[in-house]
């Protein structure tokens, strides 16, 4: 047998569709541990649902999915998550540190109350985000920026082995973004592999070192510098990609 | 010596169906909140009507009105309707409200034609079944009572064990399935907590306004608090309050249901939560805009001055050279 590098993730043949629609069509990504990886993609390619797909929440019509050679059911300790953040009522009555420490609600098990540690490491997630002068507000209270970082702090509690975020630059100003980018590079440094669901071309060469492009199909996904071309580009968007310039 | 016996023997009834109607209102109240929060509100609305022929069918089934076959005829009925809901959305076009309305009309129809089909079969014992469709708390006796504080006391465990899972799924149901919660048990866990908040309420309040019992105390206790463990105790407060007030207002004289008279308290705690409320309330938020205003004001006509004043010393300025 040949040896095999490890894969972080390792989605093979994946195809999801919803009713006769086909929204992920076979489908494979290799992401090797420690990369910073952006999917990429137009309006409805996708993106979301490889997410979802990945972590188990929609069910595929065939393929599959392994963390770290195993199937998520097995290692969803080690997956942090960061949906979209229009996914939840922030009128919900709660706040901060509460959602906060929602992420360890995985590490606590059934019935288990959080208490005085879980409290502490939800504090210092806070602090890492820059949100520890709101620790009591109620989050529909918060920018939208701070409600990212709030979802962000909460994946950070997990302390994952592997992140997954949806659009965690949704609505937030130019500041936060690069708060965030380089929270999410310090991840990168400490070996976690992040794997981001981004909208913005112009900052994929900046923030990123490797990129899916993703319409459906997978069109293609390596190293930034290799695979971030005009020719992939213009088959992952169609003609409408003309403004942006050959690099 | 009669007259004595006669205010004790007022008093227990009367206490026995207030503390009926305390109970299912705090209970009601309290896990009506997750029907608010999730934005199910119709969802019970829609039990609440179907449980009508649950009612009648377990009735017709044994004969007996004992509380509990009753309740389980209703919760059963509720149920199947709640899967109706979902499996009609499931194979049809037809959107959640539609179908909704649609289950919910057909039900109570359903009820309806089952009642007074029964009446009319000269069955003595048939008699008070009607009084689920408006409510009369003061057919409440002490087995009613019982049944409701035992059902209702188990819901509210449920409730307390499962508490973080709960709150987790009604917030994030996408990060609780991605953690590993059973998402799919969990909701019917909660649909079921819903569904014996109905049940339990019936015979007080009545199929017609049982889901106004879940909806109302919840949107009051908002009003108040931003913790969701404060939201429920809350609701489960004003649900018992209004209970015990519309319990003795309705008692107070013949002829008046109960359910519309609890109905009538807890919406005027709802008007008075919407009208008064810190931070969410009409009249705080009107003072809390005004306040900004009349500050701002302040701050542009100062900054007004500022300006003006500079542009003189600029003037100076550039005189001097």
């Amino acid at each position: 047998m040949q040896i095999q590098e490890t894969k972080a993730i390792q989605v093979t043949d994946l195809t999801v569709a919803y009713r006769e629609t086909p929204v992920l069509w076979d489908i494979d990504l290799d992401v090797p541990p420690g990369v910073l990886l952006s999917i990429v993609g137009p309006n409805g390619a996708g993106k979301t649902t490889l997410i979802k797909a990945i972590l188990g929440l929609v069910r595929p019509a065939a393929g599959n999915v392994l963390i770290y050679n195993k199937p998520y059911a097995v290692q969803r300790k080690i997956v942090g998550y960061v949906p979209q953040r229009g996914s939840v009522d922030w009128d919900f009555p709660t706040n901060v540190l509460d959602v906060v420490m929602m992420g360890r609600y995985g590490a606590l098990g059934w019935v288990r109350r959080p208490g005085k540690q879980d409290r502490e490491l939800a504090m210092h997630a806070i602090e890492k985000v820059g949100m520890e002068k709101y620790t009591t507000r109620q989050i529909s209270q918060l920018s939208g920026g701070q409600q990212q970082r709030v979802f962000i702090a909460r994946a950070l509690v997990q302390d994952a082995t592997i992140y997954l975020m949806d659009e965690p630059f949704q609505g937030v100003d130019a500041t936060t973004e690069r708060a965030i980018i380089a929270l999410l590079q310090e991840l990168r440094e400490n070996g976690k592999t992040v794997v981001v669901v981004h909208h913005d071309l112009q900052t994929v060469t900046d923030y990123f070192d490797w990129v899916m492009l993703l319409n459906i199909r997978r069109i293609a996904s390596g190293p930034v510098e290799d695979t971030f071309t005009a020719d992939n580009l213009r088959e992952t968007y169609g003609g409408r990609i003309a403004f942006i310039k050959n690099k | 010596m009669l007259d004595f016996f006669f205010l004790t023997r007022f008093d227990y009834t009367l206490m026995v169906v207030s503390i009926g109607a305390a109970l299912l209102g705090a209970i009601s109240g309290a896990l009506g909140t997750y029907a608010v929060l999730r934005r199910q509100s119709l969802l019970g609305d829609t039990i609440s009507h179907a449980a009508l022929p649950g009612i009648a069918i377990a009735f017709m089934l044994t004969g007996s009105k004992t509380p509990l076959i009753l309740v389980l005829g209703a919760a059963i009925a509720g149920w199947i309707a709640t899967l109706f809901v979902v499996g009609i959305v499931r194979l049809t076009r037809i959107k959640y409200d539609s179908a909704l309305g649609i289950v919910l009309s057909t039900f109570f129809g359903f009820g309806l034609v089952l009642l007074s089909w029964i009446q009319h079969q000269g069955n003595a014992n048939q008699a008070g079944l009607d009084t689920f469709i408006f409510g009369q708390a003061a057919t409440l006796l002490q087995r009613d009572v019982l049944t409701i504080g035992i059902l209702g006391g188990l819901a509210l465990l449920i409730t307390s064990i499962l508490w973080k899972e709960l709150k987790l799924l009604v917030f994030d149901e996408g990060f609780a399935a991605s953690i590993g919660l059973p998402t799919r048990l969990l909701d019917i866990v909660l649909t079921s907590l819903l569904v014996i908040a109905i049940v339990i309420g019936l015979q007080a309040v009545g199929a017609v306004l049982m889901s106004a019992m879940l909806v109302a105390p919840a949107v009051a206790a908002r009003q108040w608090t931003n913790r969701l463990n404060l939201m429920v105790i809350l609701a489960g407060c004003f649900g018992a309050f209004s209970g015990v007030v519309g319990t003795f207002i309705s008692s107070s004289a013949t002829a008046i249901p109960t359910g519309p008279t609890i109905i009538l308290c807890v919406t005027f705690m709802v008007v008075f939560s919407m009208a008064l409320a810190p931070n969410r309330g009409l009249l705080w938020n009107s003072i809390k805009q005004s306040r900004n205003r009349h500050s701002l004001k302040l701050a542009t006509s100062s900054l007004v001055k500022s300006t003006s004043v500079n542009n003189r010393i600029e003037e100076n300025d550039n005189r001097k050279y």
